[in-house]
């Protein structure tokens, strides 16, 4: 085995914790503004006129989402990295989970509205 | 070809994450345990989500969105909630940077604006009680009260837990196992604030146009 010195694969016992890249008080920073930014676009957006008024909910929806992203990038730190991958991948059930119930909630009743018996 | 060659021809970034490279730290196992509990909460709060997207308009008479919802109390207690994610951030980078003095500072911060959050959440509910909008007047009014008050109690969970952890770090210091914890708390407090911008899009700012 002699030669193995990589630094990954040194001597450490299993589950030894190591020093994680700290996230930096920039990105909790960058993150603040961004959503303090997205706020107020949202509350912008819904109380002026500044899209057309049948955009308004899309406009918000979009908004929103990009909320959720700055959230999960500056402050749950979800990344591109390979410690990422699995909390990606459970996230990305969730998210269709999320997906099939208010979609296909809101689809199903809307259609039952429709055809319902005039009262 | 012995092991030790096998495994230096996975490149480290490539192994890292899918099982090369030995066992992920506890740090990173702990996280994503914690990680699919949130993502299971998430999946509950969609329910209540579901329900108040399609009773929105039942108001059956009574108050509708626009009657009980005040925009300037939502802004404000946004803000509470984006800042005091802020300090739990700042807080969680002091831990790690072994500061415990500094990290209690954070989270007294953290726990005053996420107070001051609910707060102003119960006041307008309060409000509301005066008004006659309470959960049994309509339907709307139930998933109205559901779905916030959902949010609100897993804020005041947050909060109990955060005392505790502050009770923790004083007692034991900033242990691994604490430091682990901690991580939890952070994602837990974090994981709040997207629950929130759900419930600020769909309730606050669609239902109050």
């Amino acid at each position: 085995m002699e030669g193995v010195d990589h630094p990954v694969f040194d001597d450490r016992s299993p589950g030894v914790e190591e020093q994680e890249p700290a996230a930096s008080v920039l990105t909790y920073t960058t993150g603040l503004l961004f959503a303090l930014v997205l706020t107020l676009a949202s509350f912008a957006v819904s109380q002026t006129n500044l899209l057309w008024g049948p955009g308004i909910p899309v406009g918000l929806i979009v908004l929103a989402l990009a909320q959720i992203g700055v959230h999960l990038v500056f402050f749950l730190h979800i990344g591109f990295g390979p410690e990422s991958t699995n909390n990606i991948v459970a996230l990305a059930f969730g998210v269709w989970i999320v997906l099939l119930v208010i979609g296909g909630s809101i689809l199903i009743i809307a259609n039952l509205n429709a055809n319902m018996m005039p009262m | 070809m012995t092991i030790g060659a096998t495994i230096e021809a996975v490149p480290t970034e490539l192994a890292r994450g899918r099982g090369g490279g030995g066992p992920a730290p506890t740090r990173t196992v702990v996280a994503y345990g914690f990680w699919i509990f949130i993502i299971s909460d998430i999946a509950m709060f969609s329910a209540l989500f579901a329900a108040y997207a399609v009773l929105a308009g039942q108001t059956a008479g009574g108050p509708t969105a626009g009657d009980v919802i005040n925009l300037r109390h939502v802004f404000i207690e946004t803000v509470f909630l984006l800042l005091s994610s802020y300090a739990c951030g700042l807080g969680a980078l002091s831990a790690e940077l072994r500061q415990p003095s500094r990290y209690l500072i954070f989270a007294a911060l953290t726990f005053v604006l996420g107070a001051a959050f609910l707060f102003v959440e119960i006041s307008d509910f309060v409000d509301m009680t005066r008004m006659g909008a309470v959960p049994s007047r309509s339907a709307f009014l139930s998933a109205f009260w559901t779905l916030v008050g959902m949010h609100g109690a897993h804020v005041t969970s947050g909060l109990v837990w955060l005392l505790y952890m502050a009770g923790q770090v004083v007692a034991k210091g900033l242990r691994p196992h604490v430091l682990r914890r901690l991580l939890c708390f952070s994602l837990f407090w974090h994981a709040l604030d997207i629950i929130w911008v759900g419930v600020l899009t769909l309730v606050y700012l669609m239902g109050a146009r």
